[in-house]
C-alpha cells in the first residue's frame, strides 16, 4: 500500500494548527514524500503541526527519522510537532527507541489541537 | 538449505516485497500470529539498511534475503555487499555519511539496528571482507502441523 498524505488547518487552544493526515506504509519507499510534506509545511510557514497517524498501517525508523527531522525544523521556529496514535504496533516503535519522550503522543486530533505547552 | 531465498536490487521500493515475502513464509513456518509484526518490521529494517548500504557505496550487487524453516526456529539472514559496513555501522558515527545523504538521515543505520535489536531477542550482526549479515531468529510452535501439510 502506498502512502497517503492529506492536510488541513484547525483552530485550536492555542491558535491554528496544521494536523497532517498520513495513512498507509511509512517505509524507506515513501518517507520522502512525508519528509516533502512536512519540509513544505514549514518552508510555508506552518510551525505547529499534528500528525496524525491512525491510518498508518506500519512505520519504521525511516519514518522515525522524518518525523525526528520534523521536529528538528518546527522547534527551530518555535514549534510544535504532536502526534496522534493509538495503535499498539506503532507505539510500540515509539517505546523502543525512547522517542516516546520526544514526541507528544495523544489519542485523539481535537486533544492534540488543543494541546498548550 | 533455506526455505525460501530472494535477492533484489538495492532499490527502496523493493523493501516492501521483501517484508510481505517473509511475513508470509514465517506465516507457514509457525511463527506466532503476534509475533508477525516484529519480524515485518525487522526485516523492513534490516532490508532498509541494506539498500542505504550498497546505495551509498556504490555497490551494484543485489542484497540477498534467506529465509530458513528449522526444526524449532524460523531465521532470516539479510546480506549485504559492503565491506566492513556491520561493524563500522555498529559503532555510532563510525561510518563516514556516504554523499548527498540529507541530514535526516543522520544516524537512520543506527536507529535501525536498535530497532532490530530492540525487537529481536536472537540477532547477530556479523560483518566481514565480503559484506555484513544481520541474522535474527525467532522460536516457531511445536510442528503439529506437520502432519496436515504432508497429508
Amino acid at each position: 500500500m502506498d502512502l497517503s498524505l492529506s492536510t488541513r488547518t484547525v483552530p485550536g487552544a492555542g491558535g491554528d494548527r496544521t494536523v497532517v493526515e498520513v495513512g498507509g506504509e511509512i517505509d524507506v519507499y515513501t518517507a520522502p514524500k512525508l519528509r516533502e510534506q512536512l519540509v513544505e509545511l514549514v518552508n510555508d510557514g506552518s510551525y505547529h503541526l499534528v500528525v496524525d497517524m491512525e491510518g498508518v498501517d506500519f512505520l519504521d525508523s525511516t519514518g522515525l527519522g522524518v518525523l525526528v527531522g520534523g521536529l528538528k525544523r518546527v522547534r527551530a521556529h518555535e514549534g510544535s510537532l504532536r502526534l496522534v496514535c493509538n495503535q499498539e504496533r506503532i507505539l510500540k516503535i515509539f517505546r523502543i527507541t525512547g522517542l516516546t519522550k520526544v514526541f507528544p503522543i495523544h489519542t485523539s486530533v481535537d486533544e492534540a489541537v488543543n494541546a498548550v505547552d | 538449505m533455506a526455505t525460501v531465498e530472494l535477492r533484489f536490487s538495492a532499490q527502496p521500493e523493493h523493501v516492501r516485497t521483501a517484508r510481505l515475502v517473509a511475513a508470509a513464509v514465517a506465516r507457514r513456518a509457525g511463527v506466532d500470529e503476534a509475533v508477525l509484526d516484529e519480524v515485518r518490521l525487522a526485516v523492513g529494517e534490516a532490508c532498509s539498511r541494506a539498500v542505504g548500504l550498497h546505495r551509498g557505496n556504490g555497490v551494484t550487487t543485489p542484497i540477498r534475503v534467506v529465509l530458513t524453516e528449522e526444526e524449532k526456529t524460523f531465521s532470516i539472514e539479510v546480506g549485504d555487499e559492503v565491506p566492513g559496513a556491520g561493524a563500522a555501522a555498529g559503532v555510532p558515527g563510525a561510518r563516514a555519511e556516504a554523499p548527498g545523504e540529507s541530514d535526516d538521515a543522520d544516524g537512520e543505520d543506527e536507529m535501525g539496528l536498535a530497532v532490530i535489536r530492540g525487537l529481536v531477542d536472537d540477532v547477530e550482526v556479523t560483518a566481514g571482507d565480503d559484506g555484513g549479515t544481520i541474522r535474527m531468529s525467532w522460536p516457531t510452535t511445536p510442528a503439529e502441523t506437520d502432519a496436515d501439510v504432508l497429508s
